[in-house]
């Protein structure tokens, strides 16, 4: 059985979420944890997607397109956790309620 | 499709050998991108290597599997997730960096060999005196 092409990019990007996952494990500091839990998260975005061509079903683009929401709004939402220590509207501050 | 991308050229047709070069670059840019997150020495310049992923990698990668697209809505919907991450990356790592400077992260060399001895200040100051 000859490998796909699709095959090639889903070992790639598995080899990356392996990768970055490392740095999410060992990472120093909290903000280190989020840039490579990001990443994974941006990644699996794009394994799904690989994975729906390696199975012939293309519908799985909408779970990708809806992940890479849920990351974006996810990724942000620790930002500003971490850096405020609540969600909602800080209480002083130069910048309130910025990221 | 453009009935050029149906062009045989060797053993593969056209559009499988765009595939093949996109995806392949594009896996080869995605490991880059991860190394240089493991690897690099603090967080703001491990943001560069997340930074190659969600750009060069996701990019070619999603470029690659549009060529093999049977109908228009599935390469639209490859266009779709391609505009997101393209405009959600930039904002995402900014709000990070922020967080990390106003969270006590100091941006500056991080490699011993790059930061200032006390011994070599001081011969700098008194050089300048």
């Amino acid at each position: 059985m000859s490998l796909s092409m699709f095959a090639v990019a889903a070992i790639a990007i598995l080899v990356s979420m392996v990768l970055s996952m490392i740095r999410a494990l060992v990472g120093p500091t909290v903000f280190d944890r989020i840039l490579a839990v990001n990443t994974t998260g941006t990644l699996t975005v794009v394994l799904i997607s690989v994975y729906g061509f390696l199975d012939g079903r293309p519908d799985f683009l909408d779970i990708g397109l809806l992940y890479a929401l849920i990351n974006f709004i996810g990724t942000i939402a620790v930002s500003k956790y971490v850096k405020f220590q609540e969600l909602g509207h800080p209480f002083d501050g130069p910048d309130e309620g910025d990221v | 499709m453009a009935d050029f991308l149906n062009m045989m050229i060797g053993p593969l047709a056209l559009a499988d050998w765009l595939s093949w070069i996109f995806l392949v670059t594009g896996s080869f840019f995605t490991i880059v991108g991860t190394l240089g997150i493991v690897r690099l020495p603090d967080v703001f310049s491990r943001m560069h290597g997340a930074g190659i992923v969600d750009t060069l990698g996701i990019s070619m990668i999603l470029t690659g599997l549009m060529f093999q697209a049977d109908e228009a809505i599935v390469a639209i919907k490859l266009v779709l997730i391609l505009l997101f991450v393209f405009f959600t990356s930039p904002t995402t790592t900014f709000a990070l960096a922020r967080a990390a400077i106003h969270g006590g992260v100091i941006p500056g060399p991080t490699v011993d060999e790059l930061k200032p001895t006390p011994k070599a200040e001081q011969e700098a100051e008194s050089s300048n005196t």
